[in-house]
């Protein structure tokens, strides 16, 4: 039976479609850079399969879409970065080399494969000073885009990036580049995602050996209080609900637990 | 080049395994050490050697230390060597026999231990780091046969039990669990000696730090291998304490301050400290 005919434009126009609207379905990510490194934070009520991840001593990893397809990229990110530094030296692994590794493996499945992965990931590498700090961000037809301060990926990332700019100030310390990226994360009148909500990491220069730290209970707690002055007029109200609430900052569709692609 | 492409096309290949070593094996052989053809004769002596290094628990903890010289037969080849590595946050590791060998053997081991914290999200427990190395050290066997000899030995903080442990290996494996105590290398007997009648239970780290350079000093005084003390130059041998705030090596000054107090004290009595008689 003959198939019909789909020019190469409309081939690919709908692949990028069927991406975007898988990406978009989440929430979104923020990575951001602040006084000592850079920081990454993404609402994630699961504590077992992460968005974010260490790749080497100074490199990150976030990530947004469908969990088995960036968990491959993340996993092949440590292994490349892995046989490299062994081979070489540490100091030879660079977040540019391994944004290149990625580009070519996410543009070369966006025009072979039938479907186009549904992720698009930032790797970051914080540098010996602010001015080292490199971001990229990577869609999922393999473009690289070499990011300024911040980057914002899934959901519905152009608003959180508005929201973001208003509040991002460089060179801001810890408890402030994370106040605004929960801002950003936030719909106007919304309520914040609890510690336990959220995935937060930092990539800071200062530390020795391995950037990479991930912050999480009493630790984040502290770092979020003071950025939480008033309680919410109605405490009690999420928890009375009894079950996940629907993500401030997604649009409508399927409801993100963390558990199940697409995240 | 061939392997660099084997193992670059199968980075996105699911191994089914968290281990950097097999990864290799699989896809880059030749990178791994080890991994070479038979000698046309044995090595042996020609290859610089490592020596003694030493490892005992402490309150919350372990210090594992090592001296500084490596020796080609009767000729010192380096001796501002370093042999204790660290491992990862909690654990380090000293190698005593053919230098090259073992720290190869180190490096690799490092990155296996950080490979598999990464994928997994979670670290390795106190054992399966030992058995892990245990792997490694047999993996090896053939070229200790040939003279590329390397016994390891590997200290950690096991947040388990709130302590340190100590594991002693022999070219063909291991791990042997050893409380309180264990030396490794041509020294090892001598400093062993010392250290089963210095060792204090529960002693503060910067005591079992004063202890375990003593049994150095003792290595160095009885074996031509081991290399004491450098007054002139200044060359201390590498400390390593791991307690619950996990792997810190003492910086200069602190090993400094703890090596002129053991020279005080020998200038005194050549023999050193004492252990009571009864």
């Amino acid at each position: 039976m003959p198939f019909p005919y789909a020019s190469p434009e409309q081939i690919m126009r709908d692949r990028a479609e069927y991406a975007r609207k898988g990406i978009a379905r989440g929430r979104s990510v923020v990575v951001v850079q602040y006084a000592d490194g850079i920081l990454l934070v993404a609402p994630n009520p699961s504590k077992a399969l992460h968005k974010i991840s260490e790749i080497y001593d100074r490199i990150g990893f976030a990530a947004v879409g469908r969990y088995n397809e960036f968990e491959t990229l993340r996993q092949a990110g440590i292994r490349y970065a892995d046989v490299n530094g062994y081979n070489y030296n540490r100091k030879d692994v660079t977040a540019r080399a391994l944004a290149n590794v990625y580009a070519s493996q996410l543009g070369m499945i966006f025009t072979d494969s039938i479907k186009a992965l549904e992720v698009e990931i930032v790797v970051a590498e914080v540098g010996e000073s602010a001015d080292q700090d490199q971001i990229y961000r990577l869609t999922f037809d393999g473009s690289v885009f070499d990011e300024q301060g911040m980057a914002v990926i899934g959901g519905q990332s152009d608003t959180v990036a508005t929201r973001l700019k208003e509040r991002y100030r460089p060179g801001a310390p810890l408890a402030e580049a994370l106040d605004a990226a929960l801002t950003a994360l936030t719909e106007p009148g919304g309520e914040r995602p609890s510690a336990a909500q959220l995935e937060v990491a930092v990539l800071d220069r200062n530390r020795e050996h391995r950037k990479f730290l991930r912050l999480s209970g009493p630790r984040l707690e502290r770092l979020l209080t003071p950025a939480t002055p008033a309680a919410p007029e109605t405490p009690a109200a999420p928890a009375a609900e009894g079950g996940p609430k629907p993500p401030p900052t997604a649009p409508e569709g399927d409801i993100d637990t963390g558990s199940e692609p697409p995240l | 080049m061939a392997s660099q492409q084997a193992w670059m096309n199968n980075l996105f290949t699911n191994t089914g395994s968290s281990s950097f070593t097999e990864f290799l094996r699989g896809y880059a052989p030749d990178m791994l050490p080890g991994n070479r053809d038979a000698l046309p004769a044995p090595v042996g002596e020609q290859i610089p050697h490592a020596t003694t290094i030493v490892a005992i628990t402490c309150a919350g903890g372990v210090v594992m230390a090592g001296d500084r010289r490596a020796t080609s037969g009767n000729m010192i080849s380096n001796r501002d060597m370093e042999k204790v590595f660290r491992t990862d946050e909690y654990s380090c590791m000293g190698i005593a026999g053919t230098a090259s060998t073992g720290i190869e053997m180190a490096r690799l081991y490092q990155v296996e231990l950080e490979h598999y914290e990464k994928l997994e999200g979670r670290s390795l427990s106190t054992e399966g780091k030992a058995n892990r190395l245990a792997t490694m050290v047999r993996g090896n066997l053939g070229a200790a046969m040939q003279g590329l000899v390397v016994v390891p030995i590997f200290a950690a903080y096991d947040e388990r039990i709130g302590g340190g442990r100590i594991f002693g290996y022999d070219v063909g494996g291991g791990p042997y669990e050893h409380q309180l105590y264990h030396s490794i290398g041509s020294g090892s007997i001598f400093a062993r000696g010392s250290l089963k009648k210095l060792y204090r239970e529960n002693a503060a780290p910067d005591e079992a730090v004063l202890t375990v350079l003593q049994a150095l000093y003792d290595a160095a005084d009885d074996d031509s291998a081991t290399g004491g003390p450098d007054v002139t130059r200044k060359i201390w041998p590498v400390v390593a304490v791991i307690t619950d705030e996990g792997f810190r090596r003492l910086p200069d000054e602190e090993v400094t301050a703890a090596v002129e107090t053991l020279l005080a004290g020998r200038m005194i009595d050549p023999d050193g400290p004492t252990a009571p008689l009864r």
